[in-house]
């Protein structure tokens, strides 16, 4: 329980322990592995931004300025793609998530710790066969592969992608599987289930649509193959298939696949408005079951994807109640970190700055997606840019800032160095506009019924794409701001104290970097989650909560 | 929300629901930020002495069935107003005029009742019910119109169905909204909303070789239906349905399926009853032969001519009904 402090951490924390490359590759620390990932996502990250720089680009004039409508085509497949499977599906679980777990466990690694080194491995080929696939002759189908478009349609390479893919959901499958059994058997001695911090409650939720989900799309990927090349009908009418069957597969992996991308940035903006209002999180147990709802729910509204392809009038009716539920745990986790600011002690950092920002987007994506959730407008504003912006708002406005919030509030965890506090909250700030200017006016954009994927389109939409692709050139600098500060921090940022924000968190009782075995000794918990008056006056808490034990 | 034009009492109606929603929002948006703004304001650090969170914490459980209560309840009143607004799309008026709408990478072919076509342009006179019965010769497409605030996929191998009645005049752009194929932009057209006169006056100078019956009467024969199929003209007084169902009357009536289900002969009925063999045909009956599938056979084009013609052979039944409710919906 002592926090680990003096001149001799440095020497042997798990950054510094060895340094070779080969014990960087042939790692089993969970917290190594994490950092291998960041690493791999960054670059990603890096890919899918340049596709949608280009994509802003082309689309200043209406009649497109710099691609032709194939290379656009391919662009925005490859932007979707690499975006969603190979960054966002990812990015928190795999990075902080595959960091903090045992942390926050009081564990020594994650429950399997050589399962956890294959999946990045997966993770590595399912990457590399994307990344050959759309730059050796593109595709042009969407990140949505739709039938018959995909099999029968495209010159592109569907193979490569499709098995990449495929690969990357084994990579997801494993770290869901990890996560799950390690919650479950490696908390520490009085780390009960309600005294888990909130981030856990999150992952463990999306683990679960890991392991559920991900296999159908698994399978539906495999079908997809199965007619390309051997022309079994499954999905293409011309072959006595149902392109119908593929939406229904594809979206009940993609819906849930929306809940993994969102569940971990609630879990990380619930650590953060508690840490940075000093103040436990309010309605601790419906935020956590909050979490757990959206994973079931989230299973039973796939269908809302498909109002106007097709199905039945009360299959639509169905979704679309559905759909309005799965939003209301979305609703009491926003009210609740609205509680927990309220009579807090407010500190302004920029993981808080972030994390409100999430807070602000997310509600404008919740909102919005009532609006497709709805029938009747749903008919009118899908398949346009009102999708295209909402989809954003949650995606970007609410996962990318979560992320971000959660780097700069672990940053001093996971190097032992402070980020420059006033660059970290202007990139926040430019986050936030840079977005709402890009993105804003895409609904204005979808309510006048400019489609979607559209690489020309008519001069009445014009002035709005401009102003997005003008938000764009400010987001791309929020993005190049943190990648520049950081970069500088690793060598040149001031040390970091073991709990520089007063959490509370087991993380912040070890030191900054963690040594290899994350404790000297195995941390005991004797108080509730966020127990922040335990924290500031340990002794007189510590005779309080006794009897707890 | 004036900036675009609303060209039917359904748009109108579209945009309240709409307005709703924005009001809603920005009235919970304002309660977040507002919210956000005042507990930075007031507990910011340094700024003010913090209240005691114990008294906050024990009446949380109020907050939460509060806010709980407070959302589900609005909720389920949006989906109730949004459901209404969609199910008419699934019920055309009786009468409306029958115009095939065919995709295919990258144009949209619009066939008449009276044998005229065009393509990437749709003319529709103004204050009648109009259905567009919608299919694809290749991939996903899908028929967008923003000013009548409707769209539905259009899928290869079956028909799906829109009706709307424009009430303002005027040329308005309809899109494809599914992406199929790198000229997808390119797949746009021009709705032209005319009044009855200029439409009675278009339609009289655009040329048609026949309308779109007589077309599928050729075909009827050409393809040798008729030398199974009973249909009054070509055989006067003939009963013989034991090699094939009789066509007269057939449209708009309703046939047991194989499973026993009723269902109604329709547009969507007959053209998988000509492209598939089994179960859409599925009628309990035997006959002496059994009918071939057409698909490859008969384009899309064929299909629509010959389906205009098997209605005109039940002159009793309106039209307007092309696609039953349950089985495939419509938009306005």
């Amino acid at each position: 329980m002592a926090p680990i402090s003096g001149p001799d951490t440095t020497q042997r924390s798990y950054l510094w322990q060895d340094g070779t490359v080969r014990s960087w590759l042939l790692t089993t620390d969970h917290k190594r592995i994490a950092l291998l990932y960041m690493a791999s996502i960054t670059a990603f990250f890096v890919l899918g931004s340049v596709g949608a720089a280009l994509i802003r680009l082309h689309l200043i004039s209406p009649t497109g300025a710099i691609l032709s409508d194939a290379t656009y085509s391919r662009m925005f497949t490859m932007h979707g793609i690499v975006m969603v499977w190979l960054f966002l599906v990812p990015s928190i679980p795999v990075t902080l998530g595959n960091f903090l777990v045992p942390l926050m466990l009081g564990a020594k690694d994650l429950a399997f710790p050589r399962l956890n080194l294959i999946s990045w491995y997966l993770f590595i080929m399912a990457g590399a066969l994307v990344v050959y696939g759309l730059f050796r002759g593109g595709l042009e189908t969407g990140w949505t592969f739709y039938t018959p478009l995909s099999t029968d349609y495209t010159q592109g390479r569907v193979l490569p992608v499709v098995a990449g893919v495929f690969l990357s959901g084994f990579s997801s499958i494993a770290t869901g599987v990890n996560f799950i059994i390690s919650i479950h058997q490696l908390r520490a001695p009085g780390l009960t289930w309600y005294r888990l911090p909130l981030m856990l409650w999150a992952l463990y939720a999306t683990s679960v649509i890991f392991v559920l989900a991900t296999p159908v799309l698994s399978i539906t990927l495999l079908l997809l193959a199965f007619e390309h090349f051997f022309h079994v009908g499954v999905f293409d009418p011309a072959l006595g298939g149902d392109p119908l069957l593929f939406q229904h597969l594809f979206w009940f992996y993609s819906h849930p696949a929306v809940y993994i991308m969102i569940l971990p940035g609630m879990g990380v903006v619930s650590e953060v408005v508690s840490t940075f209002c000093h103040k436990p999180v309010f309605g601790y147990r419906f935020v956590a079951w909050s979490s757990i709802s959206i994973a079931a729910i989230g299973f039973l509204v796939w269908g809302h994807h498909m109002f106007v392809a097709g199905t039945s009038l009360y299959a639509a009716v169905v979704f679309s109640m559905l759909s309005f539920l799965v939003s209301v745990p979305s609703a009491i986790k926003v009210f609740n970190w609205l509680g927990t600011m309220h009579g807090g002690a407010i500190r302004l950092d920029a993981p808080m700055l972030y994390a409100m920002g999430f807070i602000g987007l997310f509600t404008v994506g919740g909102l919005t997606g009532l609006f497709l959730a709805s029938l009747a407008s749903d008919v009118h504003l899908t398949q346009t840019y009102f999708v295209v912006a909402h989809f954003h708002y949650i995606m970007v406005g609410g996962m990318v800032s979560a992320y971000f919030a959660g780097l700069h509030y672990w940053w001093p965890k996971i190097t032992g160095r402070m980020y420059p506090e006033m660059w970290g909250r202007t990139a926040a700030a430019l986050l936030f506009f840079g977005f709402n200017l890009t993105f804003f006016p895409q609904f204005i954009l979808g309510y006048e019924g400019m489609p979607r994927r559209y690489a020309t389109y008519p001069a009445q939409f014009q002035v709005l794409n401009v102003l997005s692709s003008a938000g764009a050139s400010i987001l791309a600098l929020a993005y190049i701001l943190p990648l520049i500060y950081f970069t500088w921090s690793l060598f040149r940022g001031a040390p970091a104290t073991d709990n520089p924000w007063q959490a509370t968190g087991l993380e912040w009782r070890t030191s900054s970097p963690p040594p290899v075995e994350n404790f000297i000794t195995p941390p005991v918990v004797t108080h509730e989650a966020y127990d922040y008056a335990a924290l500031d006056h340990p002794d007189t808490a510590q005779r309080a909560e006794a009897p707890h034990v | 929300m004036s900036w675009l034009p609303e060209a039917s009492a359904h748009a109108s109606r579209v945009d309240i629901l709409l307005a709703g929603l924005l009001l809603i929002s920005l009235a919970v948006l304002g309660l977040v930020f507002g919210l956000m703004m005042l507990n930075i304001i007031r507990f910011r650090v340094g700024s003010r002495v913090p209240v005691s969170a114990e008294m906050v914490a024990h009446k949380s459980w109020r907050f939460e069935i509060g806010w709980t209560a407070t959302t589900l309840a609005i909720f389920f009143m949006l989906f109730l107003w949004a459901a209404r607004l969609y199910v008419v799309g699934f019920q055309p008026p009786p009468g409306a005029i029958q115009i095939y709408v065919t995709g295919k990478q990258w144009m949209w072919k619009a066939q008449y009742p009276g044998g005229q076509r065009e393509i990437n342009a749709l003319h529709v006179p103004m204050g009648r019910p109009v259905q567009l019965l919608l299919t694809s010769e290749d991939v996903i497409h899908d028929f967008s119109i923003p000013v009548l605030r409707i769209k539905h996929d259009v899928l290869p191998g079956r028909y799906q169905s829109l009706w709307f009645t424009a009430t303002q005049a005027g040329a308005f752009r309809f899109y494809c909204t599914q992406f199929c194929g790198i000229g997808h932009s390119r797949m746009t057209g021009t709705l032209i909303v005319l009044t009855p006169t200029d439409y009675a006056r278009w339609l009289g100078q655009t040329p048609a070789s026949g309308s779109l019956a007589t077309k599928g009467e050729a075909l009827f024969i050409h393809n040798g239906c008729s030398g199974c199929h009973v249909s009054q003209p070509y055989a006067p007084g003939a009963d013989d349905t034991s090699r094939a169902p009789s066509m007269v009357g057939l449209y708009g009536s309703e046939v047991t399926g194989a499973d026993g289900q009723r269902m109604r002969v329709d547009n969507a009925f007959l053209h998988d009853a000509i492209l598939h063999i089994g179960a859409a045909r599925g009628q309990v009956v035997t006959y002496a032969t059994r009918m071939p599938s057409y698909r490859g056979v008969l384009g899309e084009e064929d299909l629509a001519a010959l389906i205009a013609y098997l209605q005109t052979l039940s002159p009793s039944r309106s039209s307007g009904m092309g696609v039953s409710a349950v089985s495939a919906r419509k938009g306005d």
